[in-house]
């Protein structure tokens, strides 16, 4: 059986962050263990707070998200009507190299990195207007208790 | 952010009281931590035991409250909780930095 989590928030950082602590009781509830809901919950953080920094919305606009959890896997599918993702394709999320001197260590660009790393599946799209970013996570870390 | 410093003679130790380092705490994180290095020891070591998240955007303010420090100055980690040290290892930024099991670590190291 499937069970599904719909949500809409306002774009804004506080709200995102609220929407991860609910997400994680959600899923942990569930049954899912910590180092599922860990991965999980580092990927929405980036996904969402791309939404928030980089969209270029209003904090009222929303941003919708639908989750599944079924058991070939959890499934996310992130909207929002903000500004498309450049070349509308979603980064290749190299990480950005930590050679060199520390002056000249990276503080950021690991996001995309992040969502690439932890998901099995990942598709962008640009519909009417809309952003549609699908994750996909595997489903290996259900806790033992609750097969 | 609110942090919390505790000076030894040779080691500073300065602990985030807080579960999370994220977009939303990052830029207070670091000035936070801007204010509680300007002075004392050369060695600080940034006691992470209470935080459960850290997002990209507070592992670079991690970094950059490492950067801000100066040279010849030395920012250790300790006590990584399950999520953040997976964040360090996969951006491989477990290399930088010397990660320590707990904040008593070092201090054990200096006096013993």
């Amino acid at each position: 059986m499937a069970e599904a989590f719909h949500r809409r928030i306002a774009a804004d950082g506080m709200a995102v962050r609220a929407l991860l602590a609910e997400i994680r009781g959600w899923l942990s509830g569930r049954g899912l263990d910590d180092a599922a809901c860990g991965k999980i919950e580092i990927v929405l953080a980036e996904a969402l707070n791309n939404v928030v920094e980089h969209a270029s919305l209003d904090p009222k606009d929303e941003i919708a998200l639908d989750m599944t959890l079924a058991p070939d896997g959890v499934g996310v599918d992130l909207r929002d009507r903000g500004a498309p993702l450049p070349g509308l394709t979603p980064p290749r999320g190299d990480p950005p190299p930590l050679a060199g001197d520390r002056d000249t260590l990276p503080e950021g660009g690991f996001g995309w990195f992040l969502i690439r790393t932890l998901t099995c599946g990942l598709h962008y799209a640009r519909e009417g207007g809309e952003n549609h970013l699908s994750l996909r996570f595997a489903p290996e870390n259900k806790a033992e208790r609750n097969p | 952010m609110k942090l919390e410093v505790t000076s030894h003679e040779k080691v500073r130790i300065i602990t985030v009281p807080e579960p999370r380092i994220d977009a939303v705490g990052a830029l207070r994180f670091k000035e936070a931590m801007r204010a509680a290095t300007t002075d004392g020891p050369d060695h600080v070591v940034l006691d992470l035991g209470q935080v459960r998240f850290v997002d990209s955007s507070g592992l670079g303010a991690i970094v950059a409250a490492m950067k801000q420090m100066g040279a010849g100055r030395r920012l250790d980690l300790a006590g990584l909780t399950p999520d953040v040290a997976k964040v360090f290892r996969l951006t491989r930024m477990d290399t930088v930095f010397v990660i320590h099991e707990d904040a008593e670590a070092p201090l054990r190291r200096a006096t013993g």
